[in-house]
């Protein structure tokens, strides 16, 4: 069985029908990445699964449980973690008390910093920072909060609307390497990216989105040398 | 003396505002919406201990802790069922709302009560002054004996207002930042998706917020009552909006701006009353709020802090 797995999902937002029937599969240990262009659909996916969007029709399966059915504050409790679009760090918080929310629904305190630890071992930058305002770090170190809080959770999936969104080359690698490097011990990745040559290097398996549907799909290598993906996506 | 004697009470006073203005500073922080039925919360709270307290079988502290409750329940039943529906609601729709809650409690209150003002009994009633200044110099917890000249007087309600608040602000401060529910408060007013990210129950957080609000302002109308002890449908209108200049005074949205702000606001009407017009010192209440909005909108904490893209 997947460890993920979406069957017919429709979104509405009002009249507009932003998701037209999608389904997907993510199995346990993969990095999955959704691409397409702006307005395809690819956040909305992602709100959906975590329940900040209402699904209209079609279910998301999740460790035995309908998360189309299970209010939003409950998800990250089963072991699925959301780094949003744009971070959404809460920037009038420190960088630890940002990473502590991250492990709200966690009891063990000693595990907590444990996690903790890990996270500043991944981040050594969060660590300098840690007393810092949110609000005050560049972008490239947002994004890192985003993610160490999301791993503060200790979640099995985790999944990533646009990490390399307005970051600087240079950031735009380190950050793709810390997904690898979180994947590789063990968390599932879904990933949603435009930039999608990135996405789909780092990626075992990728779904295309056009307007709202899944227009192909398959092994990320095959769909690298793809001609309309090529074209379409990544510049050639 | 006087001035001392004033101010004093302006503090006391303030004292009262600043619990009030919590209640609006955390509801606007958290629904992003102004509650005005929170000043007829005060008057349903007055209310509620003055009913108590005139049943022969109820002691003073329990009356104290229904009328608490009284407005806690009374809080957070009106956000479920009055602001919770329009969550996604413009904010006028909220606004109007808020605005139709405060007439239907004043309304429910004239029904059950009658429109002629009661006479409340302090809660610390029959206790002597907590301070007076002789000339035989300066005594506390003691009667004024006929015929002796007190330069200066604190009530034991004064004194009441200034202390229980003091523990109050502290007991909230530290509980929004050392403990988790507080930090989940403040990172759902932050951003609430974000917060249901975290695994915050986002409608658990408000109902708290709006539950912590209308507890202080249960205690707020037992202060207010016993310090200015007449009671009426009316009575929390003009300290809800005198609390509410308050808020925007301090930085609507801050914690600290509001207690700051209350105790300021105490302080300029009393000093108003003594030293310019007692006719007037609410409408320079008012104008403190006008030139405040005009020079610093944002209040005296008000938030303003640059963010990084």
């Amino acid at each position: 069985m997947s460890m993920l797995s979406i069957k017919d999902l429709q979104v509405y937002y009002g009249a507009i029908n932003a998701i037209k029937g999608i389904s997907f599969d993510v199995e346990q240990g993969e990095i999955i990445a959704l691409i397409g262009a702006n307005g395809a659909g690819k956040t909305t996916i992602l709100h959906t699964i975590t329940g900040l969007v209402q699904a209209k029709h079609g279910s998301v399966m999740f460790g035995g449980k309908d998360l189309t059915k299970t209010p939003a504050h409950k998800i990250v409790s089963m072991g699925m973690a959301h780094v949003p679009e744009g971070r959404r760090v809460f920037a009038q918080l420190s960088v630890l008390e940002n990473l502590m929310l991250g492990a709200y629904t966690r009891k063990n305190k000693a595990e907590i910093q444990e996690s903790l630890e890990h996270v500043f071992k991944r981040f050594p930058r969060l660590e300098e920072r840690r007393g810092q305002m949110a609000g005050t770090l560049s972008g490239g170190e947002q994004q890192m909060l985003a993610m160490g809080r999301a791993l503060m959770s200790k979640p099995s999936i985790i999944l990533m609307d646009e990490p390399s969104m307005g970051l600087s080359p240079l950031y735009v690698s380190e950050i793709f390497d810390i997904i690898q490097e979180i994947n590789k011990s063990g968390t599932t990745v879904l990933l949603v990216e435009q930039n999608a040559k990135k996405a789909l290097s780092i990626a075992n398996r990728a779904y295309v989105l056009e307007t709202g549907k899944i227009v192909l799909s398959g092994d990320a290598h095959e769909l690298m040398n793809n001609d309309s993906v090529k074209k379409a996506y990544l510049g050639e | 003396m006087s001035f001392i004697s004033y101010l004093i009470s302006g503090i006391s006073l303030g004292s009262i505002y600043a619990l009030i203005a919590l209640g609006y500073t955390m509801v606007y922080g958290i629904a992003k919406m102004l509650n005005f039925a929170h000043g007829d919360i005060i008057m349903v709270g007055g209310y509620a201990v003055f009913t108590a307290m005139s049943t022969a079988w109820c002691p003073v502290w329990l009356s104290v802790i229904i009328g608490i409750v009284v407005c806690t329940v009374l809080g957070v039943v009106i956000e479920k069922v009055a602001y919770k529906p329009l969550r996604n609601a413009p904010p006028l729709a909220v606004l109007i709302t808020a605005i139709g809650v405060s007439y239907l409690l004043q309304n429910l209150a004239l029904l059950i009560f009658g429109s002629a003002a009661q006479n409340f009994t302090s809660v610390v009633d029959g206790m002597p002054p907590f301070l007076i200044v002789t000339d035989n110099g300066a005594q506390f917890f003691t009667a004024v004996e006929p015929g002796v000249r007190t330069s200066l007087k604190v009530s034991m309600e004064t004194f009441l207002s200034i202390v229980v608040s003091i523990i109050i602000m502290a007991a909230l401060t530290w509980f929004i930042n050392k403990t988790k529910a507080g930090r989940a408060m403040l990172a759902v007013a932050e951003d609430k998706g974000a917060a249901q990210l975290m695994g915050i129950n986002v409608n658990g957080t408000i109902s708290l917020t709006f539950a912590i609000g209308s507890a202080l302002a249960g205690v707020a109308s037992v202060l207010m009552c016993s310090a200015y002890p007449q009671l009426s449908p009316y009575t929390g209108s003009m300290p809800g909006i005198k609390a509410f200049v308050a808020a925007v005074f301090g930085g609507i949205g801050s914690i600290p701006g509001a207690m700051i702000g209350g105790v300021l606001l105490g302080i300029i009407e009393q000093l108003a009353k003594a030293y310019i017009s007692s006719q007037l010192s609410d409408a320079i209440v008012f104008l403190v709020l006008i030139i405040v909005l005009v020079v610093r909108p944002t209040g005296i904490l008000g938030k303003k802090i640059r963010e990084k893209v």
